[in-house]
């Protein structure tokens, strides 16, 4: 009974697809293992004859400009991507979130990649990259594809990743003049150690208008969505206490929070995001503001 | 691709290792190359004991496959200190890090040393002169539960400065005793701290035998039913399994327990399941995968019962009997006066009825038993155990052997808090090595941990207080129902304490208090740091603040009023003596209070820059008895003797979870022999070598066992006078002892050659001493309840966001009334590690339980505070010697975390005009109640 039989290290995308294809089943991919070695070991996951290890695979360790993107691997440990000068530029969101992914040991092996492939609706990484309009790289016997973030989950803890899809990397666009990003998150220090709200906010502003904006939430739904219709009140508006007050109005309206026992009431969790998206969505403007 | 083997560099020497199946690296580093400094505390990635530094990062080792590492540079614990100098002249140098935590306190139980110091060293390579808030970042998730993060930052930071400057590291001010003598009051480094600090130290997990088996032990895992079929012959089928048990096969006693003993060592069929954790059936195999993989092949089949999932819900007359003797473990009750008398004197009554949750120790080191036969036939048990001689005791009881047929050896604790007190896996251990003849050990996981030890008393707490306009109590009533669980543990003494303290550290004529001990089917409930007392001092101290507010009275004022003095009667009848620090410890605070908060600090502040956040100070005292009391004979021995190399040895059956005893009783001897620390060793908790010390609990050591190492040294001095005045033909007085040596008249003798003439003459210089406290009353009888009080006073500062209903408690101020602080760097380590156990009890830690099943059952959930939690903490010792402690001194281990709570929530109160009456603090009910307020 033990975690696994087999723990393969691949060192290239073909000799990951290739060994999965030998593997005596059942089979999975594995990148930093923070969380599912431990599903596996408490009996929350399906125990696994064989591991393959996507950490030594070099392009999935890179965290790089490529032209108009910026493209994270997927087996990046987070706490690169949260001290990297070039997301911290780039995508302030991403680095705050993922500064807050488990703890500072845990960082140092968890990625970006488990992350979003564990597909939890109040994922801290995911929630960034969602609001960042992030693509997934994907690897699989087909070759390279790209997916829309918001393509890749089909429900809580499901994603739309094929058995032997890898998760490549993530890349979104780099940071344009006015443009900024922020994440914050709320925790309850009692009991699961899972955020009762995070929340991420990317924008651009054009002189005192917000001309462009993408909000989203967690754990809001089964999959994580965004807030369109709270983006559609900033759009085109002034960012004034006004056009605040109609976008908590449009929070309650439009966003789903649910109650889960023991972590929040949905009350609760409808009070913090109005209170969250005030503050992020500020910290989000003034960030745009300084490279206007 | 596919590796064979694993190459990997562990302190700079390379291994090549073949692949072992499901490995982790901390497994590598333990099992196969006995690096065993690296600690499994959780073994789920949430504690950071196991924390190793892999190619310059901090790790995680519990979670990190072993053929991960492949390729890669590995430094553990054992790979921080240095060794110099050639051959026969070599020497350890330590690094930086480790003697800092030396130094600063910071190590106490130990467990958690090698993670911190690791995870610390990493920080250092990448920040060589971090801030507090970079250490509390790269910290977070190294749990310290003994909480000497204040320590820790500060030895961080001396480490940091002493590399940076190539010196040695600058040891910290310690407050030390007012009244210090040249040993006892004085700074001292822990006896076992380099072990602690090299991974050298060795706890009951990092013990092999060979041919050792490993058990693994079948659990309920339903909180109420009868067992009605039990299989385990799939079990016994799989290969590798050598013995699977059941209630049929246990020898004789068929319970266990530490007073009542109503507690199964299996439940056997057509017997009752009362809680989750009840034993079905043990397990031992050649490995742990093994016997976990039997474990699951046992299949069961129950009846099942309704559960009975709250103390009041016990007491109700329709609720089924979980017991045979019913559901009333016991009724306590205290009388003082005529309360109604009182109530029709008072001008002004309140009352309310507060709720406090279970908690659960969550000391680092899970559980962990090993037990063998010596090649004569004795059973022996390697076990972390609060009360040694209690243990050899059951498990002689259970096995039907003499009990000097069983030895129990113990080992280094890593956090006990109480909850080693009761057996865990000491029999079932035994058990399997009778049956197989072969060593068996019987680690819990955490998950084990959480589910089946003893927690602290959930308890509701009705109080209604009676005063004059003038702010004199007249008249307190309590109600007190305690759910102590499936069985009895300490669950009487528990709720005696906390009936006995539920009226506060005042004097008040009249009192009357009823209290009834229920069994539910929840986990049991037993001893826990602050034993009952912390749950009736949540109600009265909370009370005391409404009080003070209905009578428009400063609340220091109100306590001051009423306070516990020489010469009050407490309402158990007992009369004060000496020793009441209580006024003191209450003016210590308010004047560091006024100074730091000006004269207003209980009134609640905006932060100038952030609106949203509010700040106010709170009050509460606290008294806490020291030793078992209540008429228990409560005795500790001790024996010293004089080593063939002129050496002393203190030896006691007392137990070091990490309080510091060690250091206590080397202190006592070192002073009263003459002697320098150095000429002193300890040897604890071995029933075969050591008298017995009594339960480790009451915060009741530093008095008895330190008493008797008192007048044990007093009869060695005067066991090696008469010896030397005979020999040397002097006069007594002309004999003193000094380092390492008897200065006889103007001659000095090494006292390696007093000990090998007396030897030569066959006298083996060896003295044992019994020291019994003084005689105490039973409950009900007036008189003196116990030898002892401490008494503290507590000021917190919390921070509250008023949108999510956050707490924050920056600062902390708190005076303790220690008696005499002997040991003056462990009770810093108590005080601070009180105060943030304090602190996790009030707005972190809730042990939840759903019909008795532990929904809190991974570390994961069952959160206790990181060092993010770490307030500035200033603290005053206070001294006011008791008669018959050793030099004056009394209790400080529970003391010190009793007022912090009431402290926090009166600060919460303050700050918002919210009054918490269920712990923990619950930051979505603040927000309701705010908006409430404003509605």
């Amino acid at each position: 009974m033990t975690i696994w039989k087999d723990y393969q290290l691949a060192y290239s995308l073909v000799e990951a697809v290739e060994a999965y294809d030998q593997a005596e089943k059942p089979v999975c991919f594995v990148s930093g293992g923070t969380d599912l070695l431990l599903e596996i070991q408490q009996g929350s996951h399906p125990a696994m004859k064989t591991l393959i290890d996507l950490n030594h695979i070099n392009e999935m360790r890179e965290l790089k400009v490529m032209g108009e993107q910026i493209f994270i691997g997927a087996a990046v440990p987070v706490s690169q991507i949260t001290n990297s000068a070039l997301i911290k530029e780039h995508a302030m969101a991403v680095a705050e979130a993922t500064g807050l992914i488990g703890g500072p040991q845990v960082r140092n092996s968890a990625t970006l990649g488990g992350n979003v492939a564990h597909a939890l609706p109040a994922a801290d990484g995911m929630i960034s990259l969602v609001a960042m309009d992030a693509i997934a790289i994907t690897y699989s016997h087909s070759g390279y594809s790209k997916k829309k973030i918001l393509d890749l989950f089909k429900g809580p803890g499901v994603s739309a990743l094929g058995n032997d899809e890898i998760l490549v990397g993530f890349e979104f666009q780099i940071k344009k003049p006015g443009e900024g990003s922020a994440f914050d998150r709320v925790m309850r220090p009692q009991g699961v150690a899972l955020p009762i709200l995070n929340h991420a906010v990317w924008l651009r502003k054009k002189d005192d208008v917000v001309e462009d904006v993408r909000i989203s939430f967690g754990p809001s739904g089964p999959v994580p969505t965004r807030a369109l219709l709270v983006e559609e009140v900033f759009r085109g508006n002034k960012l004034s206490d006004e056009t605040i007050s109609r976008a908590k109005a449009t929070i309650l309206k439009t966003v789903k929070f649910r109650t889960s026992k023991m972590r929040a009431t949905s009350e609760y969790r409808y009070h913090l995001a109005q209170a969250l998206l005030e503050k992020v969505v500020k910290i989000a403007w003034n960030r745009a503001g300084e490279t206007e | 691709m596919k590796e064979m083997n694993i190459k990997i560099t562990v302190n700079e020497k390379e291994y090549l290792l073949p692949i072992i199946e499901g490995e982790m690296l901390s497994d590598l580093l333990r099992e196969r190359l006995r690096l065993t400094g690296t600690k499994i505390g959780c073994n789920e990635s949430e504690c950071g004991a196991c924390t190793v530094v892999i190619d310059g990062e901090p790790v995680l080792s519990c979670s990190y496959p072993a053929v991960k590492a492949h390729d890669k540079k590995v430094t553990t614990i054992e790979g921080l200190a240095k060794n110099v100098g050639e051959n026969g002249n070599s020497y350890t140098v330590l690094h930086p890090l480790q003697d800092a935590f030396i130094e600063y306190g910071a190590v106490q139980c130990g467990f958690c040393i090698p993670g911190q110091i690791m995870t610390s060293y990493a920080l250092l390579e990448k920040t060589p002169n971090p801030e507090v808030k970079d250490i509390k970042y790269a910290l977070k998730d190294t749990l310290c539960r003994c909480a000497g993060y204040p320590s820790i930052i500060g030895a961080i930071q001396a480490a940091s400065a002493s590399i940076e400057s190539g010196k040695p590291v600058i040891s910290p001010v310690i407050q030390t005793s007012s009244v210090g003598k040249r040993m006892v009051g004085q700074v001292s480094r822990r006896p076992d701290a380099i072990a602690k600090v090299t991974g050298k130290a060795i706890y009951s997990d990092d013990i092999q035998f060979e041919g050792m088996l490993h058990a693994r032990v079948k659990r309920a895992m339903i909180s109420a039913g009868i067992l009605t079929e039990l299989d385990v012959s799939e079990a016994l089928a799989l290969p590798g399994v050598q013995a699977v048990l059941t209630a049929k096969d246990v020898p004789n006693a068929k319970t266990h327990g530490l007073f009542i003993k109503d507690w199964p060592v299996l439940v056997g069929i057509g017997d009752p399941i009362r809680y989750v954790g009840d034993a079905l059936a043990i397990v031992a195999a050649d490995t742990r995968e093994i016997a976990s993989e039997a474990m699951e092949l046992i299949k069961f089949k129950y009846e099942p019962l309704t559960v009975v999932s709250s103390a009041v819900q016990a007491h109700l007359p329709e609720t089924r009997k979980i017991h045979e003797s019913g559901n009333l473990l016991k009724h306590i009750k205290v009388q003082k006066g005529t309360v109604s008398e009182g109530f029709d004197d008072a001008d002004v009554i309140l009352e309310h009825t507060y709720h406090t949750n279970p908690n659960d120790h969550a000391f680092i080191e899970p559980e962990c038993s090993i037990a063998r036969l010596t090649d004569e036939g004795k059973l022996e048990i390697y076990v972390g155990s609060q009360i040694p001689y209690s243990d050899r005791e059951q498990v002689a009881a259970v096995l039907g052997l003499p009990e000097n047929q069983v030895r129990i050896i113990g080992q280094l604790i890593g956090g006990g808090f109480g909850g080693k007190e009761d057996i865990a896996g000491q029999i079932h251990a035994a058990i399997l090595t009778m049956k197989t003849k072969k060593p068996v050990k019987l680690l819990f996981d955490r998950q084990e941990s959480l589910i089946v030890h003893p927690k602290r008393h959930a308890t509701q707490i009705n109080i209604k207080v009676g005063a004059k306009n003038d702010g004199q109590l007249v008249a307190v009533q309590t109600e007190l129902h305690g759910d102590t669980g499936a069985y009895a543990s300490l669950g009487e003494k528990v709720m005696t304490r906390a009936t006995t303290h539920s009226s506060g550290p005042y004097e008040v004529p009249n009192v009357n208090i009823d209290c009834y001990a229920m069994y539910t089917n929840n986990p049991p409930a037993g001893a826990f740091r602050g034993f009952g007392v912390m749950q009736s001092a949540f109600a009265v101290e909370s009370m005391m603040d409404t009080l003070a507010e209905a009578l428009q009275l400063d609340p220091i004022e109100l306590r001051r009023k009423n306070a516990l003095r020489v010469g009050s009667m407490t309402n158990t009848g007992q009369l004060l003596r000496d020793s009441v620090g209580l006024l003191e410890c209450i003016e210590k605070v308010e004047n560091a209070l006024h100074e730091k908060a000006g004269p207003n600090p209980f009134v609640p502040v905006q932060d100038p820059d952030d609106p949203t956040i509010v700040r106010a100070w709170g009050f509460a005292v606290a008294y806490k008895n020291t030793g078992l009391g209540g008429g228990a004979p409560d005795k500790a021995g001790a024996e010293i003797e004089l080593l063939p190399d002129g050496r002393f040895e203190v030896r006691s059956a007392s137990a070091e979870l990490g309080q510091g005893l060690p250091t206590v009783l080397q202190l006592i001897a070192s002073e009263e022999l003459g002697q320098g620390t150095e000429q002193v060793q300890v040897l604890l908790s071995d029933t075969d070598l050591t008298p017995d010390g009594g339960p480790t609990t009451a915060s009741r050591q530093t008095y008895v066992t330190g008493n008797a190492v008192k007048y044990a040294s007093k009869a060695m001095r005067d066991l090696l006078t008469s010896e030397l005045t005979e020999r040397y033909d002097v006069s007594p007085e002309k004999i003193e002892f000094k380092e390492g040596l008897a200065q006889i008249d103007r001659q000095e003798v090494q006292l390696s050659s007093i000990s090998e003439n007396l030897r030569k003459d066959g006298i083996i210089p060896k003295v044992s001493y019994t020291y019994w406290a003084p005689e105490t009353k039973p409950l009900g009888q007036g008189g003196d309840m116990h030898v002892a009080f401490s008494f503290a006073a507590q000021a917190a500062l919390v921070e509250v966001n008023t949108i999510t209903g956050e707490v924050k408690v920056p600062e902390v101020i708190v005076a303790n009334d220690v008696g005499f602080a002997i040991n003056p760097l462990g009770l810093k380590g108590q005080v601070e590690g009180g105060i943030i156990m304090g602190i996790g009890h009030a707005l972190v830690e809730d042990f939840i339980l759903e019909e008795g099943r532990v929904i809190t059952d991974r570390l994961a959930k069952y959160r206790v505070p990181s060092i993010y939690y770490t307030p500035e903490i200033t603290s005053f010792i206070v001294e006011h010697p008791t008669a018959d402690g050793p030099y004056g001194a009394k209790g400080i281990g529970e003391i010190c975390l009793i007022p912090t709570i009431p402290a926090i929530t009166n600060a919460i109160y303050n700050a918002i005009g919210v009054r918490v009456d269920k712990l923990p603090v619950d930051q979505e009910k603040l927000v309701t109640e705010i908006q409430n307020q404003k509605q």
